[in-house]
């Protein structure tokens, strides 16, 4: 008995590493801390009521943001430990196998679990107050995706310390990633833990196009909308057709794992290269689903702090769309080297060129943009700043890999390990750095302290370039990536050196920023305006934080930036208050707890698949059919908001008398 | 838009059927009976005659797609509706990429398989 | 566009309450018609997965060996019927017939679980002729992309209990309507792709 229990848990349990021991620890002890802390101040039931259960969308975005950042912490330290580990020739830091995985895990983190949910976060905070709404157009769902996310997530991340973390790279390429190449559960994880996330982003994609299809103020017409719903738009129109390809291609590496399918294996008749195929179907068009919104929120915030409108509206919105589009039409140049004839490598490189066009048309818009406006260097304007160059190195070394047979010499080498960094660092981190700070006074009611974002700003940016400049030149002299160590004779050591070094700037800069939250709680400068930095958009013209319903009264658009235009016309005064007799009870969505329930389920099922243990599963899925159910037979899903509470909440933030 | 309450099932009823009328008797009819027409020719393009394979797989793939169609229009009733079509917008999206993810695939796979 | 009535509070609420619901049911209409549209990009992924590996029997059964003409041939006439059976569904309700409706909805998930009752018995025999989801890549492919059709008419079906009880409950109402809309869409959606499974994996295979 004792020995099969201990044989059980020397499998369950990763074991033998004092990184995974001292994660056991912190996450023992962390657990202990937060229970202790709900019991004792017995908060549970306002944990439940207010955060676990809302489907209020601002709580939502604000739970996606945090657990993001958390998630960058994670996906931080891989990095960090990879760079650690080669640093100098021949380290010993970590074993080999540990290398694999934290590469895998690495990539994996940051794009699934960090880029996504940070976006959707934005999403979250800010397009249903920028286009005049009360909500998402269906909250509950909204919920339901927030929680199928944080329970992949947590799936994902337990595989680190139980069972074994994936370790065949990002995307799982077969055949290594079959039951032949990787006989351990970690595949299992990555694949239940993606799944279900994935199921998330689907939902919140279908959300989205509908919030701004359906919910926009009246008199907002298409071209009159802001141009970050645009690009949160133009985002979901490429998660609803990319996503499902991505379920369809796990759920059939799934099938040959579980099922002794053949459809990427070696024998069989099997073609692993199909799933290279597909899972770049999907990946391509997800790296457009991260960067388009981190377009919008650099317009938002060019036109802000230049204080202009944004230049070429009409030219930014077609771009928009036409990547959208256009970025289905790309994914061959993951793997030109396939060797799927030329005719194919030609399409898809002119394709991939093109694709440029419109991301450089936009480039300009923002350069014309800040040409000849009264440009003021705040956060948000800063980060943008930093972002045109190293987007537009980024955007050059993409044209250079997407000359198919020059790819063949960059291809899998950290050239390519280099470009990608530069674009989705350079664009996608900094711009949703930039619109957490742009947006940050409107959701917490305080602006984040500048001195210390100051520090973090250029950290960040110095070390971008210290770690990833060298890194061209180290493919260039021949370093491949996913190399777990490198002889002296390579002469590779400096360069990596230097890589490393800039790779721990930008780990005290992410340091700084967690510093600069906590201090800005306590003694950030207070937003009392509810529109700090002078913008242009509707969700400026409601208090900071806005109330539950978001607006007490639907505004009224007749232009774009119509927020900005009422501004000018009353010459920059105040706002004039409500009259108490136009306000009226509001319709709001209940709370709900069938989404954690339901995703709860999710993450038992894809835990019970994880090991095989049927009855595992199959409880999982049948709670899982079960919420659906409760949820199909509720129909006392929503109310009304007191007419005596929104006239007390209004004239409490002074906007109604 | 329209102000007549909707939530009440027997009150402003026939002004409902105008707006939302999803089809009669007759067009559900008359879609089935070409369903049946647009699924009996293929067996018999396929199991009666001795036309070439490409001629063949041309006819019983359009046959399906005028299927789909009359699917969409008889039964799915995508014509109907007020305000603008999203939905048939998104469908012709999705479509157009199912055909391209089909396609392409058949065609970048091609370079060393049995693809047919 | 409420704001222009002036009213007094308790009467504009309620006016807005089901004016609010009936947007509410046709922005749900919409949803689910884009979720349909994400479902047939899942069905076209699986779709070029089948076509690409269609040839890859590894020596073991093809196509045209195994499937059995007068079963699928069964089934598409089944489908096809219960597409059409729920669509008189679709008609009692707009009648505001709810016996009719349900009596629609219990024919068309009779046909929908025959229509499974005679996939499963396919799978079986099949597997009884040693063509399992691992002899070949071929028949991987073919049983997950069957299968999956297979798996989504049997969700429907469940879902269609479900509705029946509600509708036995409620009665016809906007939240009910829209419910049933929604799951006929779903069945006419899944009758479409099974044209498509009938065309390129059944009729081409056995040509």
């Amino acid at each position: 008995m004792y020995a099969s229990i201990k044989s059980f848990a020397s499998s369950f349990f990763v074991t033998g590493d004092p990184l995974i021991y001292g994660a056991d620890v912190s996450i023992v002890l962390t657990s202990i801390a937060v229970l202790f802390v709900l019991f004792y101040f017995k908060k549970w039931g306002w944990l439940w009521r207010e955060w676990l259960t809302t489907v209020d969308h601002k709580k939502i975005g604000i739970m996606y943001l945090f657990a993001s950042l958390l998630m960058l912490f994670r996906g931080g330290v891989d990095a960090l430990l990879m760079r650690t580990q080669l640093a100098l020739p021949n380290v010993q830091f970590l074993q080999a196998d540990h290398y694999n995985a934290v590469f895998t895990t690495h990539g994996t983190i940051m794009i699934l679990f960090m880029a996504m949910p940070m976006m959707f976060g934005l999403f979250n905070m800010v397009v249903p107050l920028q286009i005049g709404a009360r909500d998402v157009a269906y909250p509950f769902l909204n919920s339901v995706s927030f929680w199928l996310f944080f329970f992949g997530a947590m799936l994902f991340n337990l595989s680190f310390v139980i069972g074994g973390s994936p370790d065949a790279g990002w995307l799982s390429y077969p055949p290594l990633s079959e039951m032949s190449g990787s006989p351990g559960v970690g595949e299992n994880f990555y694949i239940w833990g993606i799944q279900i996330s994935g199921i998330g982003s689907l939902a919140t994609g279908i959300n989205f196009i509908v919030t701004i299809l359906k919910m926009r103020a009246p008199g907002m017409k298409f071209m009159k909308m802001p141009m970050f719903t645009w690009s949160v738009f133009s985002s979901s129109i490429i998660i609803i057709f990319a996503f499902p390809i991505l379920t369809v291609t796990l759920a059939l590496l799934f099938i040959d794992r579980y099922m002794g399918g053949h459809l990427f294996t070696m024998d069989g008749g099997g073609f692993p290269m199909m799933y290279i195929n597909l899972i770049w179907m999907w990946g391509h068009p997800e790296v457009y689903i991260v960067v388009l919104p981190a377009f919008g929120i650099f317009s938002e915030i060019v036109a802000t702090f230049s204080r202009k409108r944004i230049f070429g509206y009409k030219s930014m919105v077609f771009a928009l769309l036409s990547i959208s589009i256009l970025s289905f039409f790309t994914w061959v140049h993951h793997f030109f080297t396939m060797g799927s004839g030329a005719d194919v490598n030609v399409a898809f490189a002119i394709a991939t060129m093109a694709i440029g066009i419109p991301t450089g048309a936009k480039v300009f818009n923002w350069l014309f943009t800040m040409f000849r406006g009264r440009i003021r260097l705040e956060q948000p304007m800063m980060w943008t700043l930093a972002f045109i160059p190293c987007f537009v190195v980024g955007g050059a070394t993409g044209v250079m890999l997407a000359v198919a047979p020059a790819d063949y010499q960059y291809h899998n080498s950290y050239f390519l390990i280099a470009h990608f960094h530069q674009v989705l660092i350079g664009g996608v981190v900094f711009g949703y750095l930039a619109g957490i700070y742009y947006w940050w006074p409107k959701l917490f009611g305080f602006k984040l302290n500048e001195r210390l974002g100051k520090y973090a700003f250029w950290l960040w940016n110095i070390g971008f370039y210290v770690c990833f400049m060298p890194q061209y030149a180290l493919g260039f002299m021949g370093m491949t990536r996913r190399v777990y160590t490198y002889g002296w004779d390579m002469g590779w050591g400096p360069l990596n050196l230097v890589s490393t070094i800039g790779a721990f700037l930008m780990g005290i800069g992410f340091v700084f920023q967690v510093w600069q939250i906590l201090y800005s709680v306590k003694y950030g400068e207070r937003d009392t305006t509810g529109d700090p930095w002078n913008a242009r958009t509707l969700e400026w013209s409601i208090p900071s934080p806005p109330p539950m319903y978001n607006f007490a009264v639907v505004p009224v658009v007749d232009e774009r930036d119509s927020f900005w235009e009422d501004k000018e016309r009353r010459d920059f005064a105040p706002a004039p208050p409500v009259p108490v007799s136009k306000l009226e009870s509001i319709h709001m969505p209940k709370n709900s707890g069938v989404p954690i329930i339901f995703a709860a389920c999710w993450f038992i099922a894809g835990f019970g698949f994880v090991f095989d243990w049927k009855w595992m599963a199959f409880s999982g899925l049948a709670g899982v059919g079960i919420s659906l159910l409760v949820r199909s037979f509720t129909y006392d899903t929503d109310y009304y908001v007191p007419l005596e509470e929104v006239i007390e909440t209004e004239k409490a933030a002074g906007r109604a008398v | 838009m329209s102000q007549h309450p909707a939530g009440a099932a027997d009150h402003g009823h026939g002004h409902h059927d105008e707006h939302e009328n999803h089809g009669s008797l007759k067009a559900y009819v008359i879609g089935f009976i070409l369903s049946i027409v647009l699924t009996v020719i293929p067996l018999l393009v396929v199991f009666q005659t001795n036309m070439s394979k490409n001629g063949i797989i041309i006819t019983i793939v359009t046959m399906a797609v005028i299927q789909l169609l009359v699917q969409l229009l008889f039964f799915m009733h995508i014509r109907e509706g007020e305000g603008p079509k999203y939905n048939v917008m998104t469908l012709i999206l999705g479509l157009f990429i199912v055909v391209v993810i089909v396609a392409s695939s058949v065609w970048i796979m091609s370079f060393n398989s049995v693809v047919q | 566009m409420q704001h222009a009535i002036e009213h007094n509070h308790s009467k504009h609420a309620a006016d807005s309450h089901d004016h609010g619901h009936h947007d509410q049911e046709s922005m749900k209409v919409l949803g689910f018609w884009i979720f349909l549209v994400t479902d047939c990009l899942l069905f076209g992924t699986l779709f070029a997965t089948y076509i690409v590996l269609k040839g890859h029997v590894d020596g073991g059964p093809t196509g045209k060996e195994l499937f059995e003409i007068p079963g699928f041939v069964a089934e598409t006439f089944i489908l096809l019927t219960s597409s059409f059976t729920s669509g008189l569904a679709v008609l009692a309700m707009n009648k505001g017939k709810v016996n009719q409706l349900i009596g629609w909805l219990i024919v068309t998930a009779v046909l929908g679980a025959s229509f499974v009752g005679l996939e499963i018995n396919e799978f079986v025999n099949m597997v009884h002729e040693g063509a399992t989801i691992s002899t070949s890549a071929f028949l991987t492919a073919f049983f997950t992309l069957v299968g999956t059709h297979g798996l989504h008419v049997s969700v429907g079906l469940i879902w269609m209990i479900g509705l029946m009880v509600q509708l036995k409950m409620r009665g016809i109402t906007s939240v009910t309507r829209r419910k049933i809309t929604v799951i006929s869409l779903y069945w006419h959606f899944l009758d479409v792709v099974w044209i498509f499974l009938f065309t390129i994996v059944y009729l081409m295979g056995v040509m």
